[in-house]
């Protein structure tokens, strides 16, 4: 078996009901891996962008862009991890704050993360964190030891270095 | 509003002057004309006009149609001539459209499973798209296997189904069920059409998209509320999808590579499928065996693409397949894949599976290249263009030494079998009715049957041949036979059917008596499921597990019951006589059931999970 390696898609798809269970079909219906899915409508209200993670082996990976490309509501699919592009996630943590001295401490971890304190409360306190897969893996992991409430992200979006598409 | 012509006009129901304009400009608004028959009547009365030509002028002067209505004449547009239905509640307002239809003409069915066969039947003999049609909830999910029969082999289908009302939709309404979602791993495309004013659209790309490309099943659900409500009829002309746009030409620098390929090949095959019948690209399959003088092997799907009879033809390869193509496989330098997909059923072991080929493959569909086998030369394409080009390129190959190797393969392993005393062998059967009906439509069935009809009927044509080979739906064979009898009404149509698989749609029997269809239904009876208990008695210790179908009743008998000729076959010096006089009865079906030998079983075999070297050839 050849190596397995995560892969980012940007799909991009009509705006219409529906869209995202073929898109989402697809993948289990032919046991390909979704590590992390995005969708969100494009500045074109007629398209929605679909970031999708992904992995496997290169023969995978060529029959997932295939099948993706395939649906017929598929506008365009493009392989992000085949050139240099930027990605970034948001990560939502409630930190649980009962003790004030531990407070004074998060805030200065949040700090080192460049979170911002989007609510605040007597016993928690809700953190916004942006950043690449291996930022807020570091974040996540030091919140846990004060006690992580709840915790929400976005998946990953990306798009390419540079003028093109 | 647009000044038309003043004259009288009376309903043809009631009799009653219809009263919608005065002088010369219409007043009335169009919700006042009760129903479709009064439109008609009033359009020919005042303008003389054919009822096809309405949509577009009703238009003009603002005259509205219900979505059914829309739909029907979308369908004509699409120049469908049949619609095989079962009728039921929510989709009560398109049958009512289609009542006094007689351009499109509508088949009922006893099933709606019959309706998806039968309408796959005639898309596969003729090309076109098949239309099946059925209600929602029970009806919609008993087209189900004929939808996802037809998109394993990617036939050309639309599958209309009523909706509930749009206000129902996700209440668990009386016969309601998410069609859409049901059908999305089975189907090409879908829709669900919850206004009127989607219809024209709607259909125009459910067309586009089932005939174009891959071809294959598209879903429209469409609500009943959208059938009933009233909108103004415009069919687009043309359809733009911008995200779908199939690669129909072939990279000509891949077609050069895969020309080079083929002249340095010493062993190389043509190992062409279902695509090539699909893409009517059989004559340039032929310019290409003809002139480079390359063996080919013909796939289950693609039977008749190349003449069996031909002596370059190896016949089928495969799990059932001849030896000659299976151990050509193994042996090749090369394989030209052209509309084939390397199915696990041809394959056998992948590791095993031609370890010296270097491989060129020809698909129009991309994900197809690659999924099963690693290839050399991919060519995304239409394999009708993509072998036009190749073919300019070409030339006899040199090679003489595999051509005789071929040969030797091909004399010292046929399809054979021992002919048992007092016994009527089943593929006896099959070489009988080849010689007796060498030109007819042969519609086979699933099991045993189907792959001794495979072996020994010698396809020459393509679309002679219809079975259900991607999904193996048993079941399958009688309603397309229907099917392909509607697209073919010059044709004899063979139905070669199993015990097992005919009394699982034997209700479609009765339309195929009421519109006195000739078709020649043959039972290959052997009292079990026999592919099954094969494999059982193979691999399972004979533990015959659910497959003793020995109570099955008397299918003569039935056959005269439902009002078919019935005729019952034990005895081998029986079997000529009776296609014989299958051949003198063409006012209805003709069913003859061959009651054969038991044990009998398909040879030769290649073993679920063996290398196709591997075969076991079952005489020796």
């Amino acid at each position: 078996m050849s190596k397995e390696k995560r892969h980012i898609f940007s799909v991009l798809v009509e705006n219409r009901f529906g869209v995202l269970a073929r898109v989402a079909g697809l993948f289990s219906g032919r046991g390909f891996n979704i590590d992390s899915l995005n969708v969100a409508e494009t500045h074109d209200e007629s398209i929605s962008q679909i970031t999708l993670v992904t992995h496997g082996d290169a023969q995978i990976i060529e029959q997932i862009y295939q099948h993706l490309n395939r649906l017929i509501d598929v506008i365009e699919v493009t392989d992000l991890s085949t050139g240099t592009h930027v990605e970034r996630e948001l990560v939502l943590i409630k930190v649980a704050t009962d003790d004030p001295q531990k407070r004074t401490e998060i805030l200065q971890v949040a700090e080192v993360f460049r979170g911002r304190v989007i609510d605040m409360k007597p016993a928690s306190l809700v953190l916004e964190i942006t950043g690449d897969e291996g930022k807020l893996k570091a974040a996540i992991d030091i919140f846990s030891t004060y006690g992580v409430i709840e915790l929400a992200r976005t998946g990953k979006i990306a798009m390419m270095r540079g003028a093109t598409k | 509003m647009p000044v038309i012509a003043s004259q009288k006009c009376f309903s043809l129901k009631t009799g009653k002057e219809l009263e919608w304009y005065h002088g010369k400009v219409i007043l009335c608004p169009p919700s006042r004309l009760q129903s479709w028959n009064e439109k008609v009547f009033y359009f020919q009365q005042t303008y003389g006009t054919a009822e096809c030509a309405l949509g577009p002028f009703m238009r003009e002067i603002g005259m509205e149609l219900s979505g059914a209505r829309i739909l029907v004449d979308c369908l004509k547009r699409e120049g469908v001539e049949y619609i095989f239905g079962v009728n039921g509640g929510a989709a009560m307002p398109i049958f009512d459209a289609l009542y006094d239809e007689t351009e499109v003409k509508l088949i009922p069915m006893r099933h709606e499973q019959g309706a998806s066969h039968a309408a796959d039947g005639y898309a596969r003999v003729t090309g076109k798209v098949g239309v099946a049609l059925a209600t929602s909830g029970p009806g919609a999910t008993n087209l189900v296997t004929g939808i996802a029969t037809a998109y394993m082999d990617s036939i050309p289908m639309v599958a209309i189904t009523g909706q509930v009302l749009t206000d129902f939709i996700g209440s668990d309404a009386f016969q309601e069920c998410d069609v859409i979602g049901v059908t999305r791993p089975i189907c090409k495309h879908s829709y669900l059409i919850k206004s009127c004013d989607e219809v024209a659209d709607v259909v125009a790309e459910a067309f586009h998209i089932a005939s174009t490309g891959k071809p294959g099943p598209v879903i429209i659900d469409i609500a009943k509320d959208a059938q009933k409500n009233e909108t103004l009829f415009q069919y687009p002309e043309t359809v733009d999808i911008r995200s779908y746009k199939p690669q129909v030409n072939g990279d000509p620098a891949q077609i050069a590579k895969a020309a080079a390929l083929i002249k340095e090949a010493k062993c190389p095959m043509l190992y062409a499928g279902g695509g090539v019948v699909l893409a009517n690209a059989s004559e340039e399959l032929r310019e290409l065996t003809l002139k480079t003088q390359i063996p080919i092997t013909v796939t289950l799907m693609g039977l008749g693409a190349f003449p069996e009879t031909h002596p370059l033809a190896m016949q089928m390869p495969g799990m059932h397949g001849s030896c000659c193509a299976n151990y050509a496989f193994t042996d090749a330098d090369l394989i030209v894949a052209i509309g084939a997909r390397f199915d696990d059923r041809v394959t056998g072991d992948l590791d095993k599976f031609a370890p010296n080929a270097k491989k060129i493959h020809i698909d129009i569909d991309a994900s197809c290249i690659g999924k099963n086998v690693p290839v050399d030369v991919p060519i995304v394409g239409d394999a009708k263009n993509v072998l036009t080009e190749l073919n300019k390129l070409v030339d006899t190959a040199d090679i003489d030494p595999w051509r005789n190797q071929i040969q030797e393969w091909k004399q010292k392993y046929p399809f054979e079998y021992e002919q048992k005393a007092n016994k009527v062998m089943p593929q006896y059967v099959i070489e009988q009715i080849y010689e007796h009906y060498s030109d007819a439509i042969v519609v086979a069935d699933v099991g045993q049957h189907q792959m001794w009809a495979a072996q020994y009927f010698k396809f020459t044509e393509p679309r002679q041949w219809l079975n259900s080979g991607g999904l193996g739906t048993m079941g399958f064979s009688l309603p397309a036979a229907i099917g392909a009898q509607l697209g073919c009404p010059d044709k004899t149509v063979v139905n070669i059917n199993g015990d097992g698989s005919y009394i699982m749609t034997i209700q479609e029997l009765v339309p195929a008596i009421t519109m006195k269809l000739p078709l020649k239904i043959f039972i290959i009876n052997n009292m079990y499921l026999g592919m099954v208990r094969q494999w059982q008695e193979l691999f399972h210790n004979k533990r015959y597990s659910a497959v003793d179908y020995h109570d099955n009743p008397d299918f003569a008998l039935l056959a005269q019951a439902f009002g078919a000729t019935g005729l019952r076959v034990e005895h081998p010096e029986d079997v000529e006589p009776a296609l014989l006089k299958a051949k003198g009865i063409n006012d209805g079906p003709v069913v003859i059931d061959f009651i054969v030998d038991e044990d009998e079983n398909v040879f030769p075999m290649v073993p679920a999970g063996a290398g196709l070297g591997d075969v076991i050839r079952g005489l020796s």
